[in-house]
């Protein structure tokens, strides 16, 4: 616990939701280092996807605490925590399809860009003056991913990986601190989720964020998380370092039902 | 042309829909003063250009903002009672064109702020739920308008919601509103002039509003509500001036078209009109604000054109429309346009 001294971008304490009946997540404990990459990982219907909705407020939680920053999240609309610093994208891409790319990045700017409803009518040199950072900032995050050319197709124009890149593009328009990609890598070959990989990485790097993702493509998860979380049936059943999480016996059990993996 | 090409698509879709207006009142104007004008069609170019405002208020509720209102008409209704009030009190101690301009902007202001009323909890709901829920807003202000009493004496406006006699008035006394026999001998201060200098203001707001920050961001909402929220976009609230905005558009255009007559009364504005109006916007496609500009002119002008057809002539009307209704939605129909709209480009090419 080197890192004791930085606050966490993100502290959750006994976090959990019940669903009637059913406890989908119980007793979350994690805390995410202003700019760790961290793994979620676990068999299908463990409660990865419901977590994401938990942090950002989809889902209202049940019980427990998160801390963004410090600051507890218990009365903030999903708006609200996105202004606050978390942004993410989606499972199911939910991109805004009639939009153009452009545009698509422009939402994501939108509590970034300072211009009012009444110079936007009466096209004031705000509006003007506002609207070129905004284009001119929407193809700086774009050029990221080499996108920058395709500005002006329309969203559910783009090839399947693209609108996974778009869907990240979008979520760091909106300057968060905490990053959460929920299978980031779907639907990508090989080659696709290696330049992802560096993608995740340089993000980081350049922008100084924490990155919390979801996935089931392990080379990718072991290959750039510093730190995986394991769960199943919405409890966490295992922490720590790629290696150590390889080598859990709970892990493997959950993933192989008991018996040893074979590599 | 140079210039042209390089300009943003919506920004020649929004010149485009100018230069259609202008020239549409170029060509009554001129049709005018050779006498082709007929009397029937003169008296219809003020309910076509009110029409046309209500379809582009309609459409940006329905098409940029995604949902379905079917109490449009009742906006219509607040706005035009509202500006009858307004000019008809003013009357004497201010020159016409700003009785007018008062008028529009009361009435669009009333009508804006019974938007604001309406959408804060109309708009808790979505799709079906959210239609069925401004048709019956719709019908509230129709049947409000039914029984309200407004007149007007040396000491100020009076109004009462019980019936005339209570208004309690001096002898000087006029009553502007007589609930459900509505407003008569108002003065007819809508010229077509200043009806489509309106019809100009409102393609601007609508026009600029959808494409500036606002009208993305309540575009975002209509493609995907959760993913706008996730962004960091305040859902209620884009949504509210979408429908605010529209509302009180709603109102400008019932003060317009309240004033072109002598005699207005609430039932004009009931679910047919709305309904109506619905049907301008669907015709015309959805969020396609050049569709609505024709299609309201149109189909406001057709029943007008279908007089010789005598008793068949609503029949003619409705086969017009399921034929319209067909042509834009048959893909071979579709296809055969866009090959058209891309010929051109194809031989610069060569």
């Amino acid at each position: 616990m080197s890192d004791k001294a930085q606050t966490p971008v993100l502290q959750t304490s006994h976090l959990g939701i019940d669903f009637g009946g059913l406890t989908a997540v119980d007793e979350f404990n994690i805390s995410i280092a202003p700019t760790e990459i961290k793994g979620l990982i676990g068999p299908n219907g463990a409660g990865k996807t419901t977590i994401f909705n938990l942090l950002t407020k989809v889902y209202q939680p049940s019980r427990g605490t998160i801390l963004l920053d410090g600051k507890d999240t218990r009365n903030m609309s999903p708006v609200q925590v996105n202004h606050a610093g978390i942004a993410r994208t989606f499972q199911n891409i939910r991109l805004f399809d009639q939009l153009t790319v452009e545009e698509n990045v422009k939402i994501g700017l939108h509590d970034h860009v300072k211009y009012g409803m009444f110079s936007g009518i009466f096209r004031l040199p705000s509006f003007w003056k506002e609207e070129k950072r905004a284009h001119e900032r929407a193809l700086e995050l774009l050029d990221i991913f080499g996108m920058a050319n395709e500005a002006d197709v329309r969203a559910d124009s783009l090839p399947y990986g693209a609108q996974r890149r778009l869907e990240i593009v979008r979520a760091l328009a909106t300057q968060p601190k905490l990053l959460l990609l929920d299978e980031p890598a779907a639907g990508m070959n090989p080659s696709e989720t290696e330049e992802l990989m560096n993608n995740i990485k340089k993000i980081r790097d350049e922008f100084n964020i924490a990155v919390m993702l979801i996935e089931h493509d392990m080379n990718l998860v072991m290959g750039i998380c510093e730190n995986i979380v394991v769960v199943n049936f919405g409890k966490i059943i295992a922490e720590g370092t790629p290696t150590q999480i390889q080598n859990d016996p709970q892990v493997i059990e959950a993933y192989l039902g008991g018996r040893k993996e074979e590599d | 042309m140079e210039l042209f090409k390089k300009l943003k698509k919506h920004t020649k879709m929004s010149f485009l829909n100018y230069g259609i207006v202008i020239v549409f009142y170029i060509v009554i104007q001129i049709l005018a003063m050779s006498g082709h004008l007929t009397n029937s069609l003169k008296g219809q170019l003020i309910p076509i250009v009110s029409y046309v405002i209500m379809a582009l208020a309609l459409n940006l509720v329905v098409g940029i903002s995604g949902e379905l209102s079917l109490g449009h008409a009742g906006f219509m209704s607040v706005g035009a009672f509202s500006g009858v009030v307004v000019s008809m009190s003013m009357a004497g101690s201010a020159p016409e064109p700003v009785r007018l301009i008062c008028a529009i902007l009361i009435g669009a202001l009333l009508a804006g702020l019974a938007g604001v009323i309406i959408g804060i909890p109309v708009l808790r709901l979505n799709g079906d739920y959210l239609a069925i829920v401004t048709l019956a807003f719709g019908e509230i202000i129709k049947n409000v308008m039914n029984c309200l009493y407004v007149g007007v004496d040396g000491a100020g406006i009076h109004v009462s919601f019980k019936d005339a006699g209570s208004l309690g008035m001096a002898a000087d006394g006029k009553i502007l509103i007589n609930g459900p026999i509505g407003a008569n001998g108002v003065t007819k201060l809508s010229t077509f002039m200043a009806g489509t200098v309106l019809l100009i203001i409102v393609l601007i707001i609508i026009q600029n509003l959808v494409n500036s920050r606002t009208g993305l961001a309540i575009m975002a909402i209509r493609d995907n509500r959760i993913a706008a929220e996730a962004s960091g976009v305040p859902v209620t609230k884009y949504k509210l001036i979408a429908f605010v905005t529209s509302a009180a558009i709603a109102g400008a255009a019932g003060a317009l078209y309240a004033l072109n007559y002598s005699t207005i009364a609430p039932k004009k504005f009931d679910f047919n009109t709305s309904i109506l109006v619905l049907v301008f916007v669907v015709l015309g496609g959805i969020g396609n604000m050049t569709g609505s500009i024709i299609a309201a002119a149109l189909l406001t002008i057709l029943p007008e054109l279908l007089r010789k057809f005598a008793d068949y002539r609503m029949l003619i009307y409705a086969i017009v429309l399921i034929i319209v209704m067909i042509a834009t939605n048959n893909e071979k129909v579709r296809a055969f346009v866009n090959g058209l709209k891309k010929k051109p480009a194809q031989e610069e090419a060569k």
